[in-house]
């Protein structure tokens, strides 16, 4: 490949291959790992683990997301900073829901829209309806 | 990117006054390396604005779910577990072409780039016919968005509701019959660069209906939804609730205004119709009444189906709605980035056919590859948070 490569080359003033391509039993491996986890989180779903079941969902969730990171996404082969920027990403998601999520249930009871608060208002003509019966 | 092409485009133009530009090679770029490293900076930068993008769907998810945790699941209920599960492996297998297309695309494999992004492709289709399965179920019962919501448990597939699935598959059947007849007209003018192209998009726009009918498969025989497809009356009533009206129907008949009753004192009544007893117990109910009348009862209209609710009923407008307002904001926005991530691939299967990547130039394959993965990605958080609640 480098040999092939060398001979194209010859007219630019680029002397060196940047691809770096992921061999195939990589792939298939990292789609095999991939499904696995998805059968492990589906089946512990049929599973109480209580509180901690949203933890056990995200801990499967996010090892596939680094598996995609790695792999797919070549993260691992990428250039470091890259890798930095979209972590940092992470890292103001995890600022945000949490400061938002500690405001909330410090402040705000419930944002549930009014749609059927209206209904007192229907209920009132049965109640004198009843009154009325006897 | 198509800075990117537009300016290759330039590249060409140029290409008699400098013979050592690269036709792919923007003049802005010193080498191809610079070029590709640049666009993929560029385009992580993207993804780091769609990772803030879907956050705040993830927030607004962690917020409703930590004040009403019961709400979430009793409705996670209504999402088919089998049908997320198999759209998961979907992408994930479309993601495993897609990762393959980048690997083609630098080998110079211009045969498995096409056929790999074709894949890719038909992956993402089959995903949203599945997804139209879903959508056109639940806006059929009527979990909708709060404001829209109506599902009502006693008749939950109301006969009067349109055929959403006729107009979901609608675009993608004219998309079909559109690619057909390119298909054929570029066959017979003998065009073989559009037969090229024309051929995977056959596979591709027939891929959808494939996933339609993959999740009206799994939707029949669904765990949740045994009762879905079997009753186009909309007639359908869940085993235990049809027992219980049943139970429950003298004393519906006798009482003027209906509440929630006791179910003892409902099969006394409704063995017992004849016997003079059941007058204290309507007097009983009337008495009943007038206590809850004036605070629990509420809607008139629920009450009629005769609802014995016991312990609290998440099925409200005022609480599912809120759910379904999430599920349709997240999961429609993700389906949003698939037709997206469509749309840029098929620029790409064009340009894989025309065969213009190589081992220095094929950064719109990654590109589009991070992007797709980064779909995946939201997905894989997705499907667990959404479908898999207890």
């Amino acid at each position: 490949m480098s040999a092939h490569a060398h001979s194209e080359d010859g007219h630019s003033n680029d002397g060196h291959d940047f691809a770096h391509p992921m061999s195939v039993q990589t792939l298939l491996l990292v789609f095999f790992a991939l499904t696995f986890l998805t059968i492990v989180t589906v089946a512990q779903s049929n599973f109480d683990f209580g509180a901690f079941e949203v933890a056990v969902v995200m801990l499967i969730a996010t090892i596939k997301a680094i598996l995609v990171m790695a792999f797919f996404m070549h993260l691992i082969a990428d250039k470091p900073f890259n890798a930095i920027i979209f972590i940092g990403s992470f890292v103001f998601v995890g600022l945000f829901v949490i400061f938002t999520l500690g405001d909330s249930m410090m402040t705000s009871g419930s944002f549930e829209p009014e749609v059927d608060l209206m209904a007192p208002a229907v209920a009132e003509p049965m109640e004198v309806r009843v009154d009325g019966a006897p | 990117m198509s800075t990117i092409e537009a300016s290759s485009e330039v590249a060409h133009d140029d290409h008699g006054h400098d013979h050592d530009h690269l036709p792919f090679l923007a003049h802005h770029f010193d080498t191809p390396e610079q070029q590709f490293d640049s666009g993929k900076l560029g385009i992580w930068l993207f993804l780091v604005t769609e990772v803030l993008f879907f956050s705040g769907m993830f927030c607004a998810y962690a917020i409703f779910r930590a004040l009403r945790p019961e709400v979430f699941e009793g409705c996670s209920q209504f999402l088919n577990t089998k049908l997320g599960a198999i759209n998961t492996g979907v992408l994930l297998f479309s993601s495993l072409t897609m990762a393959w297309a980048v690997r083609c695309s630098q080998l110079e494999q211009h045969k498995g780039l096409v056929g790999t992004l074709a894949a890719t492709l038909s992956c993402a289709m089959i995903f949203l016919g599945v997804k139209a399965i879903e959508y056109s179920h639940k806006w059929g019962m009527g979990l909708l968005p709060a404001g829209l919501f109506f599902y009502d448990p006693n008749n939950p597939h109301p006969a009067d509701q349109p055929n959403y699935l006729i107009y979901i598959c609608l675009p993608f059947a004219i998309a079909l019959v559109g690619v057909v007849v390119w298909l054929v007209i570029s066959v017979i003018s003998d065009n073989a660069f559009q037969v090229a192209v024309a051929k995977p998009l056959t596979v591709v726009c027939l891929s959808f209906f494939v996933g339609v009918g993959l999740g009206m498969v799994l939707e029949s025989g669904g765990e949740q939804h045994v009762d879905a497809h079997a009753d186009p009356d909309g007639l359908a009533i869940e085993p235990e609730l049809e027992t219980l009206e049943r139970e429950n129907a003298a004393a519906t008949a006798l009482s003027g205004a209906m509440v929630p009753v006791d179910e003892a004192v409902l099969k006394r009544l409704s063995t017992d119709v004849t016997n003079s007893g059941v007058l204290s117990s309507l007097n009983a109910f009337e008495q009943q009444n007038l206590t809850a009348g004036s605070s629990v009862v509420m809607n008139e209209d629920e009450i009629l189906g005769g609802i014995t609710t016991t312990e609290v009923n998440v099925m409200t407008p005022r609480t599912a709605g809120v759910f379904f307002s999430i599920y349709y904001c997240m999961t429609g926005i993700h389906a949003i980035h698939i037709l997206g991530g469509i749309a840029v691939l098929v620029w790409l299967l064009v340009r894989a056919v025309r065969q213009d990547f190589n081992r220095q130039y094929f950064g719109p394959v990654d590109y589009v590859g991070l992007y797709w993965h980064l779909v995946d990605l939201i997905w894989i958080y997705l499907f667990p948070l959404l479908y898999l609640i207890r």
